[in-house]
């Protein structure tokens, strides 16, 4: 149950805005446990999701160790890196980012695409992951045909249906409304509770975050248990 | 690698799926395409057609002499005692009277309407011998009769009488101050001398005032193999000085400049299009990709690779292409396929008669063609698709 699932060492992260550096992430360090459900917040700007992206290998540090399931994922180049999501990471977007021309389940079925199973297997497989997310009867819907939640539900069960030991999300409920946002918060928490799923999770909805296991602040670039008066 | 292939087919089956709510910023690449590959097409086939007509004809055991220094039969000249040497030389073949198969030839021009127009353009008038018929192997006579010796008569070809006004049986036709009765109309198996009315020498000589001159002559040999040997006979005797060439090598002469030039004409005004055509492509593959920016950023987020991406990009634009090359090919072969045109033979300034020939290699070099623009206007975008760092595809959309 505790042993660490990510961690991050002295981790900077810097851009370049023409001829200005901003420095978002300096000598960042953090440690995230299997098993933990934790709920990143903090200003707007501050580098939530830059380190969301950190963590789930679709953006590498300017300096510093980022290691995930004991690998370097900072050393990996871009086609591991692809690969290497493809089997550890669930993502979950704010604006769901579903394929509109597919249907849920086939969007579901999308990331096992890129792992070696037959046809059968993957609708099998999402099949299941849509019923966790309780959306069966929806499966033949396109994304435009189903409300916000339903289509972040379908978005969950497609970061879920390669059971990945990380599952990462950015504002996940940042355009829901409260009703919705607690169910999928509710949603989550299962996951979390009673498939052990290890989430990070950012937002800046502090009733969304009441469900996380720990909460964490970020700003100007560093972390820290206590939000900022 | 193989793994990396299937993603790609995967991924470009879910774009051509989208295909359908992109239809008019597709078409445009369809139809730019479409555009240039029918114009190379069309300007391909001319060439085409107009070498074939000119390259159909022509024996290889047959010879044509003009006088040194003319590569066609305007500008040259023999006269009636160079015409004697020449056909009492060996190695001529002979009809069943003995008498060798030459043919002494005179050639003008005359202003005659075009029926399309009612513009003047220039029609060929030849004088013959009644030997001319024999060195042209399907020479027929398909309606009417043939000219009598000594007579103001007239027989015209068969693309002749279609393409210029009044010279239908029967009727007169006014030629150089002189008067001529149509009497018969003639075939020669689709080749250049359809295009042309032909009348007795030795009457045209008088009538168009060319005295006792020829233009041409053409003669058969006992056989191909005697070529050189007659030409080694011709070049003994210092008054003759004329330029032999295998009628085969004549015609594929007469065609070659003016396919040439109608080659060059169609690539360069293919280029032209091409090159709107790529931007045509480039810009509607560049708003397709960000169209779908977040959706291609949501696949790599998902750990799709990025060959996978550019190559389903491509595949796309490829067949967006593909569409066009086969609509501008097939358009151009239902709409042009046969259909039979005239153009001045910028050689003899005469016109000649000839078919569109759209060939399936012309077809398939229009296919190439399209392929290649596709490949040019989708390759950019899709690199860009692949480059563009994930996280920042998804912060400014
Ligand atoms: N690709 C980039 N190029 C330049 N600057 C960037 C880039 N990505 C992020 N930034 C900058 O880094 C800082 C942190 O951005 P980030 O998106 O991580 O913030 P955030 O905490 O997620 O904010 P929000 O709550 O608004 O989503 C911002 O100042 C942003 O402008
Ligand atoms: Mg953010």
């Amino acid at each position: 149950m505790n042993q660490p699932i990510a961690t991050l060492t002295d981790v900077k992260k810097s851009y370049r805005n023409g001829r200005h550096k901003v420095d978002v992430l300096s000598d960042l360090n953090l440690e995230v446990k299997q098993g933990e459900f934790l709920a990143l917040m903090g200003p707007s700007g501050s580098g939530k999701s830059t380190l969301l992206n950190l963590l789930g290998g679709m953006d590498k540090p300017t300096a510093g160790a980022v290691e995930v399931a004991g690998k370097r994922i900072d050393k990996m180049n871009q086609t591991q890196l692809a690969g290497w999501r493809a089997n550890h990471i669930g993502v979950v977007f704010q604006f769901y980012n579903l394929l509109p021309v597919l249907s849920a389940q086939k969007n579901v079925e999308l990331p096992l695409l890129l792992h070696k199973m037959s046809a059968a297997e993957r609708r099998k497989r999402a099949a299941t992951v849509l019923e966790i997310v309780d959306l069966t009867d929806r499966a033949g819907h396109r994304p435009a045909e189903l409300s916000g939640g339903q289509q972040q539900r379908v978005a969950i069960a497609r970061a879920l249906v390669t059971d990945p030991m990380l599952l990462i999300c950015d504002e996940p409920t940042g355009d829901l409304d409260r009703s919705t946002a607690d169910e999928i918060m509710g949603l989550l928490e299962t996951l979390n509770r009673e498939y052990g799923k290890t989430i990070i999770m950012v937002t800046h909805d502090p009733k969304a975050a009441e469900h996380a296991t720990h909460i964490l602040y970020l700003d100007k670039g560093r972390l820290s248990t206590e939000a900022a008066a | 690698m193989l793994a990396a292939i299937k993603q790609a087919l995967a991924i470009a089956a879910i774009n051509l799926g989208s295909l359908r709510n992109r239809l008019g910023a597709s078409s445009v690449i369809v139809v730019g395409i479409a555009g240039v590959v029918g114009v190379i097409t069309a300007m391909l086939a001319m060439a085409e057609g107009f070498q074939q007509t000119l390259e159909g004809a022509g024996r290889t055991d047959q010879v044509v002499l003009l006088s040194t220094g003319s590569s066609d039969e305007m500008s040259s000249g023999i006269t009636r005692d160079v015409v004697d040497i020449i056909t009492s030389l060996p190695d001529i073949a002979r009809d069943a009277e003995n008498t060798p198969l030459a043919s002494p030839e005179v050639y003008v021009v005359s202003n005659v309407p075009k029926r399309t127009t009612d513009t003047d353009a220039n029609m060929p008038v030849r004088g013959v011998t009644l030997a001319a018929p024999e060195l042209r192997e399907d020479f027929a006579i398909i309606e009417g009769r043939m000219f009598q010796s000594g007579r103001n008569e007239m027989i015209v070809g068969r693309s002749a009488v279609e393409q210029f006004k009044g010279l239908d049986m029967g009727s007169v036709l006014s030629a150089r101050g002189s008067q001529w009765t149509v009497v018969g109309i003639f075939s020669t198996g689709g080749n250049v001398y359809e295009s042309e009315a032909w009348v007795d020498a030795t009457v045209a000589q008088t009538a168009f005032r060319r005295g006792n001159v020829f233009q041409s002559i053409r003669l058969r040999l006992e056989h191909e193999d005697a070529f050189d040997e007659f030409i080694a006979a011709l070049e003994t005797d210092r008054r003759v000085q004329v330029n032999a060439m295998r009628e085969t090598d004549y015609f594929t002469k007469q065609s070659q400049a003016l396919s040439a030039t109608i080659r060059g004409f169609g690539f360069a005004i293919g280029l032209i299009m091409a090159i709107g055509a790529i931007f045509g492509a480039l810009n509607t593959m560049y708003s397709a990709v960000s169209a779908r920016k977040v959706d291609i950023a949501t696949l790599r987020a998902l750990g799709f690779g990025s060959f996978p991406v550019v190559t389903s990009i491509l595949l796309e634009s490829l067949i967006l292409a593909l569409a066009g090359g086969i609509l501008g090919g097939l358009g151009m072969y239902f709409i042009l396929n046969g259909y039979t045109i005239s153009t001045l033979n910028n050689a003899t300034f005469s016109q000649v008669v000839f078919d569109f020939m759209v060939t399936p290699e012309l077809l398939l070099s229009g296919i190439v063609i399209a392929l290649l623009l596709g490949l040019i206007g989708g390759l950019l975008p899709a690199l860009r698709a692949a480059r563009v760092p994930i996280a920042v595809a998804f912060r400014d959309f």
